[in-house]
């Protein structure tokens, strides 16, 4: 027997709810405790995956195509977010010598 | 009946491997355990029958956005020696601050009430022809409007990263 979803196997929506608002807080405690700049923006790749997770759940319950759309369009978004993320991260370790986010506070007053 | 348990294991699998990227204190070992996490989170899109998405999740993150990380950490010459170290008061913040933020997640998820699932579901919901066929009918728009963004970020990182010239006049 194919099964058409997950969920008709007895798994409930919440399971998904809860692990991808976990994996969620795992990338935001990452974002505030981590002072690497590389690792700043894995840690907001993560936070992006765990709402695509969600959104596929989500997309799969309803039998509705268009939430898979959107992780399509948000994996875009995140592809162009991460080249220029990156090349500025270069720019200032060509300035700085470091990506210690620690140096970069110069805009405070 | 067993499809749960297999749902349970890659969830802590996934859970335990972002964990990972947050704690190493190694960057290059992060990176390596996200790429494992993005292999993970395709594994779960496969469980929910989004065949597409788990195949454009493994090329785009794990292979080309990871890639790009892992060169730019390698290019930097980044090591164990030179990662920065956050306070003990910081990382205590965060925690507390992350705690925060799942206890308020987890208990709109305790008050909300669910749809019961579509039990008709069609099990080619998440191939290439159906999401094709989504992707150039409804979001013809944005599709095309992806592109530019596209166009843009590549100029725009090309000219970021370009060496600039030193000579004046």
């Amino acid at each position: 027997m194919v099964l058409a979803t997950v969920f008709e196997s007895g798994l409930s929506m919440e399971y998904y709810l809860i692990l991808s608002s976990i994996l969620f807080v795992i990338g935001v405690v990452g974002v505030l405790t981590r002072k690497n700049a590389i690792i700043l923006l894995m840690c907001v790749e993560l936070m992006l995956n765990a709402v695509n997770l969600l959104l596929v759940a989500f997309s799969n319950y309803h039998g509705k195509a268009d939430a898979q759309i959107f992780v399509f369009f948000i994996m875009v978004v995140a592809a162009a977010e991460a080249t220029v993320g990156l090349s500025i991260l270069v720019l200032m370790y060509r300035n700085a010598r470091s990506v210690d986010i620690g140096l970069f506070n110069k805009l405070k007053g | 009946m067993e499809l749960q348990y297999i749902a349970y294991l890659l969830g802590g699998l996934t859970l335990g491997s972002a964990l990972m990227v947050v704690l190493s204190p190694h960057p290059v070992r992060s990176v390596l355990y996200l790429i494992i996490t993005f292999f993970l989170i395709s594994a779960n899109y496969i469980l929910m029958n989004a065949q597409f998405i788990a195949i454009v999740n493994i090329i785009v993150y794990a292979g080309a956005i990871m890639v790009l990380f892992l060169f730019v950490l390698m290019m930097l010459n980044l090591s164990k020696e030179t990662e920065p170290k956050s306070s003990i008061f910081m990382k205590i913040a965060a925690i507390i601050a992350g705690g925060g933020l799942l206890t308020v997640f987890i208990s709109a998820i305790k008050k909300a009430s669910l749809m019961t699932p579509s039990l008709g579901v069609d099990e080619n919901l998440g191939l290439v022809k159906e999401l094709g066929n989504v992707l150039f009918k409804d979001y013809i728009l944005p599709f095309e409007i992806s592109s530019v963004l596209f166009i843009a970020a590549m100029v725009g990182a090309v000219l970021l990263a370009k060496r600039e010239k030193q000579i004046i006049d």
